[in-house]
């Protein structure tokens, strides 16, 4: 299980393929799953240019931490792997990849779902972003 | 006793600073180290609180050195 905080873009897809069975020995996992969240150019109907993503050092990895343990437990999840963007992003940047790997599929995708989910409610990161008309907090987060 | 107060976002905003120390009396919970950076105002109940890295309530008791933070709901993912 590891999580991490990236300052600079990252390629998700890359970091998969560096490493597509999540530190498991090979015929250990059957299912492998995948999210990743992207920054969209647009925001409760605002062209949105550039954002900053806050975080509380300290306590937001603690928080990823203990979601990713808690759902593993839960979902019966092999491995899972957390990267999350902070600092400035431009839109079309990765900003979370949340990976899972379990034995059949119904863990790996309510595992992954149920991480993601936790972290959107949970893990202390705040969305400033600058529009045309000048840089607003995100109060809340999409439903789904 | 003293704690370290943090904000973060727009709570940092509205209240004015990021960190800073609170004199709160023995025995002071969540709420009073609320009161002590506010000027006694009412604590929304739309700011989370945090105290030592972990969510805690309005009345979770603090102890002397603790890190207690303030912040508004999460937007991240």
């Amino acid at each position: 299980m590891t999580v991490e905080l990236r300052t600079d873009a990252f390629e998700p897809w890359r970091e998969l393929a560096d490493a597509p069975d999540g530190g498991l020995d090979a015929g250990a996992y059957g299912a492998t799953c995948a999210f990743v969240g992207t920054m969209r150019d647009f925001n409760e109907g605002d062209a949105v240019s550039r954002m900053v993503l806050e975080y509380y050092p300290g306590m937001t990895e603690r928080q990823l931490e203990a979601i990713v343990d808690e759902e593993s437990t839960t979902h019966g999840l092999l491995a899972a792997r957390v990267i999350h963007r902070v600092g400035p992003i431009e839109p079309g940047e990765p900003i979370v990849l949340v990976a899972v790997w379990a034995a059949h599929r119904r863990e790996a995708f309510e595992g992954g779902r149920a991480i993601m989910e936790a972290l959107k409610s949970r893990a202390p990161f705040w969305k400033h972003e600058q529009t045309r008309s000048g840089g607003r907090w995100v109060e809340n987060n999409t439903a789904g | 006793m003293q704690v370290t107060v943090k904000t973060f976002a727009h709570l940092r905003d509205r209240l004015g600073f990021a960190e800073r120390a609170a004199e709160v009396p023995d025995e002071a919970c969540v709420l009073d180290v609320w009161q002590a950076v506010t000027d006694g105002s009412e604590m929304p109940r739309n700011v989370l609180a945090a105290v030592n890295l972990d969510y805690a309530g309005a009345d979770t008791r603090v102890h002397d050195g603790d890190e207690v933070a303030f912040f508004p709901p999460v937007t991240g993912g």
